[in-house]
């Protein structure tokens, strides 16, 4: 059968009519969620558009990205010529050939070239997901069928070239390797015989299309193809290293138990994930057999929308739990309670989905709705609200590390910096060593510094982290306030915790700190020649630097400490596998300090056996938690040699004559 | 019928100091939290509510700003808050404060017209550490006194029965009273609930009543400092000598902790 418009015309029409009405009835649940979400902009948000969905920036981080982008460009020529197909199957003579040549050949060698590589990445996909798959449950027929349905538009395009070119009718032919190639072969057969192929070609490629529309794109993870694009415009202003803040008044709900309470934002990320599994791939909960799947999360939002999207709309209740034990569309609350709040889901999104505010938003809902959460979190969160410190130890033993030496209260005027201890660093017996060094190395550059001693409250990093906002608002405007009355406006921090929760949380109380963690204030000051060294140290071996995920990941502070290490020790640190912004959490952070873990394998065992197969004599560590569970970690191991030191006291022991 | 739960706010003793020149306790920036054994009497009280449907009223005596430990507790669930303050009832020992809170019993099930079912108290205050409160108001409303309680067996308010473990040293006694009875609790009691933020926003404006002394009438003889026959005469921390600090530790831990065990050899402190 001829490409025949009368037949074409109603049936892409009516595929076109049915694509824009699904996208309507199933993105339109979006707008179920909460307002608010700022963007950077549409500048800001096209450049990221470009720089991460044209040029795929984070894809391309993995070695099989590559192939990822070639489909992708191959999607953007598609688009051209099925647009052309599309055109001229409603229309014969709008055809691109009615283009001067200028135009016309470039538009045809890319197709065929393009197309040509499409298939060959197509073969290495099926392949990859058949042999290597990104992960194993990754081997869906969905996948399958998206890859197909991908290579048979391929191959129809070439049916329907080569039978162009074999018929005469391709002026572009001699810029068309591929489909000249095809077009020759084509060439013994006999007119009739190339018509009929020609005819299969067309029509397969038209039913190739109709699917896409109909199917594909609205109803499986290839509505990625716009909504991932729209995801990375759509990026957000800053940094998610915080969490949106809560208004406590009567009658409202807090948090998310029901799909509608996430974000519009929320809602639409779950329809730009496509599944690839990057985030689950570098989950340290996932990693040591926790429940959570930040995939799986994002995955449940959308079933949920899906599910209970049209009821709410109608004003119906919800069918399907957001937070419950089973099945497709429920998260389970272990799952919850596993995040460890480190971001490395959301660094490893090539489109910025970002799963941690919605768990955030899902233990909100726990611990505020309900007061249910595991029973080891009643004790820290009665400490924090009662002595505001986790352990619940008197305040008045924050100022204990302090016998030994001399430490002015922080004044206005008289000092400059308030070094803000923190809970570790004055109870924990162990970072109150790494305390005492850090005032020791203040004294030794001579910073004016001070500190607030039995007034100093606890940040409440951890409690904004398990979604205890209620307690953690409290405590956030208590500090606030206090920071304000004694006039503090730079302070240093040993705790990445402290460190972010200063830095980027209390901005929403109205308060801009100049906050600066040790690690970054150390460098400045060996790089201004203000802190001097006695000794390159030695003694401590080789040293390998572990990234706490609130300092780097969230903060984005990498450099300091390796360049720390490098100036004390005249040598950069070794680096464990997975550094930086693949950094592996040590298990604490997200509350996960205080909690038990029972399920699976021990995060941090994960991540000491990955330091101790680099043969380290020292791991160096810039935050009180990682301290913990290293130490902890190393004694699991017995792996007594090998020694946990805080940055500080690596530099502490270069400013000591050599022993 | 009523569940009714005693509770007091007491200093976070963990921070108290005392002042060695008056002997009197700083009280100075040191928090108040509801004292630890009474949040259990507090909770099962509210489990009571939950199960039977008994009303859990929450009653404590002390300063108007001992308000907040009853706003605590309406946070967790308890119907009604009743705070007896009165400059009369101040200075109390463990006698006139049972007078009082016997008192304000009997009058909560005069102004409800619901019979009293349990009293629960905690075992003892963490200040005060008596544990007489608690029988103290038994003997004076005539109830049975369930101490130390870490288990309800079972309650049958209809034939008004209930059964209980005791938590004694070394052993447990399973004990069966009529009702009504006062129960004290054991930390094993239960977990004290942790207040939903709706309820904890609905504390915050709810009415805590204060009675007086005027409400409660009682004999001024009776009660406050006047009603005890005990008192304080002294509050003090027992001497010690002050510590002394060997080596140090953080240049040279293992020549440190040498020095450390051969001090502790020598004072005959340590047995090889």
């Amino acid at each position: 059968m001829h490409p025949n418009p009368a037949i074409f015309t109603p049936l892409i029409l009516a595929a076109l009519a049915f694509f824009a009405w699904s996208l309507y009835r199933r993105l339109g649940l979006v707008t179920l969620g909460r307002p608010g979400y700022s963007f950077r902009g549409i500048g800001e948000g096209l450049r990221e558009m470009f720089l991460y969905a044209f040029v795929q920036k984070r894809v391309l981080r993995q070695g099989f990205g590559f192939n990822h982008l070639i489909i992708f460009w191959a999607f953007i020529v598609l688009v051209v010529i099925n647009a052309e197909f599309v055109a001229s199957g409603i229309f014969p003579a709008a055809r691109l050939a009615v283009l001067p040549d200028f135009f016309y050949v470039p538009i045809r060698f890319l197709s065929d070239v393009m197309s040509a590589l499409t298939l060959v990445a197509i073969v290495l996909a099926l392949v990859r997901r058949t042999i290597f798959p990104p992960y194993p449950e990754a081997r869906t027929f969905e996948s399958y069928l998206i890859l197909c349905l991908i290579g048979v538009h391929m191959i129809a395009f070439f049916g329907v070239s080569a039978a162009e070119i074999a018929m005469g009718r391709e002026r572009a032919a001699a810029f068309m390797p591929v489909a000249s190639f095809l077009g020759n072969l084509l060439s013994g057969l006999s007119d009739k015989h190339i018509e009929a192929t020609f005819n299969f070609y067309w029509w397969l490629h038209a039913a190739a299309l109709i699917a896409f529309i109909t199917v594909l794109i609205p109803f499986t993870k290839h509505l990625h193809v716009f909504t991932a694009i729209v995801n990375c415009f759509l990026r957000r202003e800053e940094k998610p290293n915080t969490q949106e803040p809560e208004v406590f008044e009567k009658g409202r709900i807090f948090g998310a138990g029901q799909v509608d309470r996430l974000g519009w934002k929320d809602l639409f990320d779950s329809f730009a994930c496509t599944k690839c599994g990057r985030c689950q791939n570098v989950c340290p909960a996932g990693a040591t057999g926790k429940p959570l799947n930040p995939r799986q999360v994002i995955n449940d939002i959308r079933l949920n929308l899906l599910a209970n999207g049209p009821l709410l709309k109608r004003g119906g209740a919800a069918t399907v739990p957001l937070i419950g034990e089973e099945g497709e569309g429920s998260v389970c609350e272990e799952a919850i309670w596993s995040c460890t709040s480190c971001g490395a889901c959301m660094e490893a999104c090539p489109v910025f989905i970002e799963h941690l505010p919605k768990l955030v938003e899902m233990r909100r809902h726990l611990v505020e709705m309900e007061a249910k959460f595991p029973e080891e979190l009643l004790n820290l969160f009665e400490n924090m609200e009662q002595r505001s410190n986790p352990w619940g130890i008197a305040p008045g033993e924050r100022t204990k590390w302090t016998s030994l030496l001399e430490v002015k209260p922080f004044e206005k005027g008289a000092t400059e910096y308030l070094f803000y201890v923190g809970c570790a660093g004055s109870f924990d017996s162990r970072s109150k060593q790494v305390t005492v060094n850090v005032a020791t190395i203040l004294d030794a550059a001579g910073i004016s510094w001070g500190i607030l001693g039995k007034d100093e409250k606890c940040c409440g990093d951890s409690l904004r982290r398990l979604g205890n906002e209620y307690v953690f608002d409290r405590m956030a405007r208590e500090n606030v306030a206090l920071f304000r009355e004694r006039g503090v406006t730079k302070v240093i921090t040993q705790c990445p915790h402290c460190f972010t929760t200063l830095k980027n949380d209390y901005r929403q109380y109205g308060i801009e700190l100049e906050v600066i963690h040790h690690s970054e204030l150390i460098q400045q000051l060996l790089d201004a020649g203000r802190l001097k060294l006695n000794r390159q140290v030695s003694e401590l071996g080789k040293i390998i630097l572990h990234d706490s995920c609130y300092l780097g990941r969230h903060n984005d502070v990498y450099e300091a400490p390796r360049q720390v290490v490098t100036k004390v020790t005249g040598a950069a640190p070794a680096e464990f596998d997975r550094a930086r912004e693949e950094s592996f959490c040590c298990g604490a952070g997200g509350g996960r300090m205080w909690m038990e873990e029972q399920t699976g394998t021990r995060i941090n065992l994960n991540r000491v056996t990955e330091a101790l197969s680099k043969n380290p004599d020292t791991i160096c560590v810039a935050c009180p938690y990682c301290m913990t569970m290293f130490e902890d970690g190393l004694k699991d191991k017995q792996a007594g040699q090998t020694k946990v030191r805080d940055i500080a006291e690596v530099v502490a022991e270069a400013m000591r004559p050599a022993r | 019928m009523l569940a009714i739960a005693c509770i007091k706010q007491v200093p976070d003793t963990t921070q108290v100091k005392i002042d060695p020149a008056t002997n009197t306790l700083v009280r100075e920036g040191i928090p108040f939290i509801v004292n630890p054994y009474d949040t259990h009497a507090l909770e099962e009280s509210l489990r009571i509510k939950d199960r039977f449907g008994f009303r859990a009223v929450a009653l404590s005596m002390g300063p108007p700003n001992a308000e907040a430990a009853l706003r605590k507790a309406l946070s967790m669930g308890a119907d009604d808050a009743i705070l007896c303050s009165d400059r009369c009832f101040g200075g109390a020992d463990t006698l006139s404060t049972s007078n009082v809170l016997a008192s304000a019993i009997k009058r909560i099930a005069q102004e409800t017209g619901e019979e009293v079912g349990i009293v629960f108290c905690g075992k003892q205050t963490i200040d005060g550490d008596t544990a007489q409160v608690g029988p103290g108001i038994a003997v004076r409303l005539g109830f049975t006194q369930l101490t130390l309680v870490d288990r309800i067996e079972a309650l049958d308010p209809v034939n008004r029965r209930i059964k209980v473990r005791r938590k004694l040293e070394g052993r447990y006694e399973v004990v069966e009273a009529p009702l009504p009875v006062m129960i004290t609790a054991v930390r094993e009691l239960n977990r004290p609930r942790y207040p939903s933020v709706p309820m904890r926003l609905a504390a915050a404006d709810a009415q805590v009543k204060v009675w007086t002394n005027e409400v409660l009438r009682m004999d001024a003889n009776t009660v406050g400092l006047k009603g005890s026959p005990t008192w304080v005469s002294r509050i003090f921390s027992p001497e010690r000598d002050k510590g002394e600090i060997i080596g140090d530790g953080l240049v040279d831990p293992t020549g440190t902790a040498r020095l450390l065990i051969d001090q502790l050899l020598e004072k005959d402190l340590l047995a090889v």
